[in-house]
């Protein structure tokens, strides 16, 4: 299958905002031709860059091209108990696709990479985005309440001059945004033609949650300490849901439980 | 460049934004017109022969322009290529507008602007920031202006 690779490795290089970069090592996947033989595990270090939904890496640092891409669609992230500390899979929902083991340089490293990954998918972002409009149609609706009301008192203090409140649109956004960096082509072609997101968009249902996320039983040795604990619940949000809080608190709770479990294994057994 | 196609042509057989019959062009030499079947999946824009389960290829969506050309027609082209135009031609002028509107809007970036500036806007007029109670607030993609690393 073809790729734009050329746009997508400008895209890599470009100083467009990363999510999260750093230093990985990364399992290397052999294939094991002669089934008598144990290979040796071997890791090699790259320079990775996470942009979106998009995992590069690079052969080093100042490395004019990416040497390799992971599109993070469709995958979940977990500790998982190789032989390295600090060792974390990349996993494809698609049985029988390859896993993708990295190696952090410590634990801080490890947690901050697992959290950058678990939220890195278009879908994720998605529910933020729709989340966050809500909330601001919310918000302009009770400041053209606040101003409809005779008692003013309830108001923020604001001196905020509206118009025309019954019929209050949501701002208008500007085809350069405050954030400093520039959009590319003047802003007509991309931004111009979209003044505000609809409120329906191109979506006539609420969007596709990300990826559920695999039990620990189904996918490591039993090992009480890697990846989801057992005890955890199964995700409280259906297909159907899009309950963005809800979401968010089980990711959270899925970050919490495995620092614990971190935690506890450094307490036991790691001098 | 290494890539996990198989993810992405998994990717290809899920639920699209939006599908379509189109006339296609690439932008290679002697290349001409071609029906295909365009599928927007999150930000990649697949393509297929008509008949086929499997795409004969991928664009992913960011940093491109989307340019309305003359009736029924508009082009992608990426940032660092102008000039390299990938030719669609749809079969009304109602179809080339939804088409062009879908895909300015499917790129993370255009996400990750929206969001900043929601982010923005209620923090303006609430006093509030909204990521606060996700305890996401901190995460380098939303925020205002990442420093580059």
């Amino acid at each position: 299958m073809k790729l734009n690779e050329r746009s997508v490795a400008h895209y890599a290089t470009c100083d467009s905002p990363a999510d999260h970069t750093g230093f990985l090592r990364k399992r290397v996947e052999r294939h094991h031709h002669h089934a008598h033989h144990h290979h040796a595990t071997s890791y090699q270090r790259r320079w990775f860059v996470l942009k979106g939904n998009l995992l590069f890496y690079f052969e080093e640092r100042d490395s004019r091209e990416p040497m390799g891409l992971v599109v993070l669609e469709g995958c979940t992230v977990e500790l998982c108990e190789a032989a390295e500390e600090f060792a974390f899979a990349i996993r494809f929902d698609d049985a029988g696709a390859r896993a993708y083991v990295l190696v952090a340089d410590g634990h801080a490293a490890m947690e901050a990479w697992v959290k950058a990954l678990s939220r890195a998918s278009f879908d994720y972002m998605r529910l933020v985005v729709k989340e966050l409009e809500k909330q601001l149609e919310e918000a302009c609706k009770s400041l053209a309440a606040c101003r409809k009301s005779p008692r003013r008192s309830s108001s923020s203090g604001r001196k905020r001059h509206l118009s025309n409140p019954a019929l209050l649109p949501l701002p208008e956004k500007p085809t350069i945004l405050e954030n400093g960096y520039s959009t590319w082509g003047g802003g007509d072609d991309i931004l111009g033609g979209a003044a505000c997101p609809d409120h329906d968009g191109g979506y006539a249902k609420p969007p596709p949650l990300p990826p559920r996320r695999r039990s620990a039983a189904s996918s490591t040795a039993g090992s009480p300490a890697a990846g989801l604990s057992p005890a955890m619940p199964e995700s409280p949000v259906s297909p159907e849901t899009a309950c963005f809080s809800k979401l968010h608190n089980w990711y959270g709770q899925e970050i919490a439980t495995l620092r614990r479990e971190w935690q506890e294994r450094q307490k036991r057994g790691h001098p | 460049m290494r890539y996990n196609e198989r993810e992405l042509l998994s990717l290809a057989r899920q639920p699209a934004e939006k599908a379509a019959e189109v006339l296609m062009r690439v932008p290679k030499k002697g290349s001409v017109l071609k029906k295909r079947l365009v599928k927007l999946v999150v930000n990649f824009l697949f393509y297929f022969r008509t008949d086929e389960a499997e795409p004969i290829g991928a664009l992913l969506l960011e940093h491109c322009k989307i340019t309305k050309e003359e009736e029924n027609v508009f082009s992608i082209s990426f940032l660092e290529e102008p000039e390299r135009k990938y030719r669609f031609e749809c079969d009304s002028e109602e179809q080339c507008q939804e088409w062009i509107e879908a895909l300015k809007r499917a790129s993370y970036e255009f996400m990750r602007r929206s969001l900043i500036f929601y982010r923005n806007e209620i923090q303006k007029m609430t006093g509030k920031d909204p990521l606060e109670q996700y305890g996401i607030s901190e995460e380098a993609r939303f925020q205002l202006g990442t420093p580059k690393q």
